[in-house]
């Protein structure tokens, strides 16, 4: 796709045509490549220097960020062709090092985080200096936001997860048997699952996380009562379809009790699809805690969350900003990288999406 | 190069025929590379004739259809070339004001499933006459009326009642008529239906092809008709196009093509299918293999592999159409059935034990000679 | 049209699988019941082939699975090698079953796409507890072979990797792994593209010799049916229509149902006239079926005993059953093809 090269037109006209030709060709080479190191430079110059405004420190990163990308990309279609997906390879990315933050927290070496006592001595309310011994800040109270980040990540995972694996195992099977049997035990589950849903979330967490005391346990059995009925109904309807299959006939006829065909022909192909769209609830179930505990109804601090953190900094909005948009920001790329992966998941193991 | 000629029967009168396909290309961007999905048909039908277009699946003869129409997602789909001609103009460059009345004025299309080709949230009433009040421009009433007309013509009972019916609760062949009914809304010049009987049963497919050709002799249509059965185009068709792997491999007059097929496709399509009139218990010669990839097609013949009379020949080059005497019969074969050529061929394979391209070939195949 | 009547049932004795008095209903709610088989009999003997022919709604494919059990008929009994199945509950229901497997009509929905090709074929075996043994894999391996894949290539492979008739070969396979005295086709080939049909009827036939099978095999291609059947039986809404030998079927059909679908094959011959009469109207609903004989109302030779009467089966010919108060003369109906020659590779 070279642009034909003409024979070269005077005035600024030709000029911004070389230019746009120029920039196609470039685009189209495989010099694009040396983007990314030139943009990942850009950014740490942008991120150190403090002798340059604000404003142009902002440019800077912006301006880094998207060539780094443009390079990031061209290195990934070189290897792996087209159906190269750079944002998906990012979202991937950035979980990875949230989780594994988010594991081996207690051997990074973070500043204070936790323990407001310890945290007297250290000050209160810093701005975010990289390559300092707080690179995100502190808060009001001296405990540094890098580390509460990382440890709020922490929580936040934590109780997602086993709002999720619990929504799946006890929603998944529920459905599943429903769905099967219909009758009786649907009749049952409908009801159920309607009940639940019926009830407006944040209010049905609310009332819950009133009657028991908020620890991450909990906060997570309350949150898998709202992954339960969406994670049932999913595997309800999926097995209806698949029971409808002549492969469930077929084993059947083989001779296979009705338990053999739920466990060994239905399961495998229903949680299939919830488990593609676990993540995406993972995701919603992050915001869901982080709300809570925004709202001073879920975990409190000291232990720090996503939620309690931009809680805290809420007042001082315009003179600490750092407070309320470090976390804000983690907890945002955090649940869209999720959601990215969740995507591409359900692309491929959803069968009403995948070609079979 | 031109690899195509476009074949034509000979009872053209003087206008410009009906629609004239020459050389068409059609491929797809999948993510194992270019699909060849149509490579280099050509044919033209006339007003008033019936073209059948027989094929299994893979062979393209829906996507040949479906780029006449138009009808391709833009994104996957290459027109790779060629050129298609409703009565001497270019249907591909059509303006968007003229091609907004074209289609379905001039060409309508009925498709093989009426569950999913009718909408079934709309009444019945309201998708036959959204066409009519579309290009002829009727008001509300004027097209009620002639919506019941169109069932009437198409044999639907009780046409009042149905016009106010859903989809569903029509029986599969009340839908197709419906279909029918909708196609002919406009009374186009040309009807494309692309497998209209196979999802029916065989009593309503005899209703439905009796009802096609009483309405193409009455309103002097042409009609395509496509399908994978050999028996719904002898006796339906004037001209009839065996396809395979993308490319029109025999092309013959009905008549012609049934008593003297010389393509080895069309012969074993035509052998492997159980006849009534054969005794219980016959042995069917089936053909071995599968078709090819269309994806990375091979530079030869795409019947070569499964085919009993293959010679080295075939491996090397694709065959073109060419006639024989019989200036309306073409096929694209280098040793065709029933000639010395073919038989020679056939022999020497059957001695061997094999073809060419490796098929192996028992004592059931051979042949009985005299 | 009957569908009552057991006069073309042969001794008890003899037969392998006989079904008696078959009713099979779906409650609609609201009181409405589907009466999708009304008192249905056959029989098949061992070694035989019975074609069971009709359109959609006629009730075969809801036959093949009450056959089975799957689930149980409504009421009737299905009798197989002296066991009343019907009668049979829980595992010994499962175990008897085992010997009369079933491959139906979309082969690539009938595979489970979560798992491998050898686990698949292998899953009757898996399911008694035989898989431990060392041979299961040569079962698996041999059986794969007779119906013509390559178990090195497709074993490790899951279904949507293959094509239709890979895949019909596939459930075929599995099928014939619990070595199974009776093998019920539930219109096995007609979601497969022409080429491949002739290469899976081959196959079955092929399988019923070398495993001595006895086949039920259900079409609404007639000529198919034809190709493969001993006796064919036709059914119409729930109802058995006629009775007959094949040849002796396609050549003078007694019924006037039998013949309307004779008329409607399309034929590969363009010398052969098309017929100008062709069957009228639409099927009636199931849920509400015509009284006396339910094919009165598309009947051009229905007369009043037609509608209070219900037709019994009856022989009117050696080995020839129909149902039907006024059936067709033989040599009545026009010859409607020209009988060719006997082609090459009878067998």
């Amino acid at each position: 796709m070279e642009a034909s090269d003409s024979h070269p037109p005077q005035g600024a006209m030709a000029l911004g045509g070389r230019a746009v030709r120029l920039g196609r060709h470039v685009a189209n080479h495989n010099a694009v490549i040396l983007l990314l190191p030139v943009g990942l430079g850009i950014i740490l110059i942008g991120a150190v220097d403090s002798s340059l405004s604000d404003q142009l420190r902002w440019l800077l990163a912006l301006v880094g960020w998207a060539a780094a990308f443009l390079g990031f990309r061209a290195i990934g279609r070189l290897k792996w062709g087209n159906g190269f997906e750079p944002g998906l390879w990012l979202a991937i990315g950035w979980v990875a090092i949230v989780v594994l933050a988010a594991v081996f927290a207690d051997f990074l070496p973070l500043a204070e985080a936790l323990d407001t006592v310890k945290a007297l001595t250290e000050p209160s309310r810093k701005r975010p200096e990289l390559f300092s011994r707080h690179p995100l800040g502190t808060d009001n109270q001296g405990l540094d936001i890098l580390g509460g980040v990382i440890y709020g990540a922490r929580i936040s995972l934590q109780v997602s997860l086993l709002a999720v694996t619990v929504g799946i195992l006890v929603g998944g099977i529920a459905g599943t048997v429903a769905g099967y049997f219909r009758g009786i035990p649907d009749i049952i589950f409908g009801f159920i699952t309607d009940s639940l849903l019926a009830f407006p979330p944040l209010v049905l967490l609310l009332a819950v996380v009133a009657a028991i005391n908020p620890t991450v346990w909990t906060i997570s059995l309350a949150l898998a009562l709202l992954g339960i009925p969406t994670m049932g109904r999913l595997a309800r309807a999926n097995t209806l379809t698949f029971a409808q299959r002549e492969f469930v006939l077929a084993a059947r006829s083989l001779g296979a009790s009705r338990r053999r065909v739920i466990f060994w022909e239905l399961i495998p192909n229903v949680f299939r699809p919830l488990l593609s769209y676990a993540f995406l609830i993972v995701a919603v179930l992050i915001v869901a805690e982080a709300s809570l505990s925004f709202l001073n109804v879920g975990i409190s601090r000291p232990t720090p969350t996503w939620g309690n953190m931009i809680a805290a900094g809420e007042g001082k909005v315009k003179e600490h900003p750092h407070m309320v948009f470090i976390p804000g920001i983690v907890m945002f790329v955090t649940v869209y990288s999720i959601n990215r992966i969740g995507d591409a998941a359900r692309r491929r193991w959803d069968p009403r999406e995948a070609s079979l | 190069m031109a690899d195509t000629q476009t074949l034509h029967s000979g009872l053209a009168g003087d206008k410009a025929p009906l629609l004239e396909v020459e050389g068409l290309k059609t491929y797809f961007r999948t993510n194992r590379g270019i699909l060849k999905a149509v490579d280099g048909i050509s044919f033209t039908i006339d007003a008033g004739k019936t073209l059948g277009i027989v094929g299994e699946s893979g062979s393209g003869k829906s996507v040949t259809v479906r780029s006449i129409m138009n009808l391709l997602p833009p994104a996957v789909t290459i027109n790779a070339g060629g050129s298609v001609l409703h009565k001497g103009q270019s249907i591909r460059s059509l303006g968007k004001a003229q091609a907004k009345h074209f289609w379905g004025v001039e060409m309508a299309m009925i498709f093989q499933d009426p569950m999913t080709s009718l909408n079934p949230v709309m009444r019945i009433g309201r998708q036959i006459s959204a066409g009519l009040r579309f290009h002829l421009g009727l008001s509300r009433r004027e097209a009620r009326q002639r919506s019941l007309e169109l069932l009437d013509v198409v044999g639907v009972p009780e046409a009042e009642r149905r016009l106010d019916e859903y989809p569903h609760q029509l029986s599969g062949g009340m839908r197709q008529r419906v279909t029918i009914a909708i196609a002919l809304a406009c009374q186009p010049g040309l009807l494309i239906a692309d497998e209209p009987t196979t999802a029916l049963d065989v009593t309503v497919q005899k209703q439905i092809l009796d009802l096609l050709g009483h309405l193409q002799e009455e309103q002097g249509m042409g009609m395509i008709l496509i399908t994978h059965d050999l028996g719904v185009v002898a006796g339906r068709t004037e001209e009839v196009a065996v396809m395979y792997a993308g490319r029109i491999v025999e092309f013959a007059d009905t008549q012609t093509l049934f008593a003297d097929m010389r393509h080895p496709y069309t012969e074993a399509l035509f052998e492997s299918i159980p006849k009534i009139e054969h005794p219980s218990h016959t042995r069917l010669r089936a053909i071995a293999g599968r078709p090819p990839d269309l994806v990375d097609p091979p530079g030869h013949c795409a019947f070569a592999a499964r085919c009993r009379h293959a010679q080295p020949r075939c491996l090397e080059e694709a065959p073109q159409l060419r006639h024989s005497d019989d200036p309306g019969h073409s096929f694209a074969c280098y040793f065709p059935v029933g000639t010395p050529e073919g038989e020679e061929a056939l022999a020497v394979n059957i001695a061997r034990g094999a073809t060419s391209a490796g098929l192996l070939l028992g004592d059931y195949d051979a042949k009985v000679v005299g | 049209m009957a569908g009552t009547g057991n006069a073309h049932l042969r001794p008890d004795d003899q037969a392998l699988l006989r079904v008696e008095d078959l009713v099979v209903e779906f409650p609609l709610g609201r009181g409405k019941k589907v009466h999708a088989v009304s008192g249905i009999s056959l029989d098949v003997l061992p070694g035989e082939t019975l074609g069971l022919v009709g359109e959609s709604g006629c009730g075969k494919s809801t036959t093949a699975r009450a056959i089975m059990s799957l689930p149980r008929p409504t009421s009737g009994s299905v009798t197989f090698d002296g066991l009343c199945l019907t009668e049979l509950d829980g595992e010994a229901l499962r175990r008897t079953r085992t010997q009369l497997q079933m491959i139906f009509q979309d082969p690539i929905s009938s595979l489970n796409p979560t798992r491998k090709v050898s686990d698949i074929v292998r899953e009757g075996l898996t399911i008694w507890g035989r898989r431990g043994s060392g041979d299961s894999d040569d079962q698996v391996n041999s059986v794969l072979e007779s119906v013509g894949l390559d178990p090195a290539v497709v074993g490790d492979r899951r279904p949507q990797q293959f094509s239709g008739g890979q895949c019909q070969r596939i459930c075929i396979a599995r099928a014939l792994l619990l070595d199974p005295k009776v093998l019920i086709c539930d219109e096995p080939v007609s979601a497969l593209d022409v080429s491949v049909q002739a290469q899976i009827l081959n196959l079955l036939q092929d399988m019923k010799e070398r495993y001595g099978l006895t086949l039920v095999f259900i079409a609404h291609d007639l000529a198919v049916v034809k190709n493969v059947s001993d006796r064919v039986c036709v059914m119409y809404l729930g109802k058995i229509c006629e009775v007959a030998p094949p040849d002796a079927l396609y050549e003078a059909p007694y019924h006037p149902y039998t013949h309307a679908l004779l008329v409607s094959i399309p034929q590969p011959d363009p010398r052969i006239p098309i017929t100008s009469e062709a069957l009228q109207g639409d099927l009636p609903s199931p849920v509400d079926p015509p009284s006396g004989c339910r094919f009165r109302t598309r009947c051009s030779r229905a007369q009043d005993r037609c509608v209070v009467e219900e037709p019994e089966i009856r022989e009117v010919d050696t080995g020839r059953f129909v149902a039907c108060h006024f059936p067709l003369e033989p040599g009545e109906v026009p010859v409607t093809w020209i009988p060719g020659p006997v082609t090459e590779g009878t067998g």
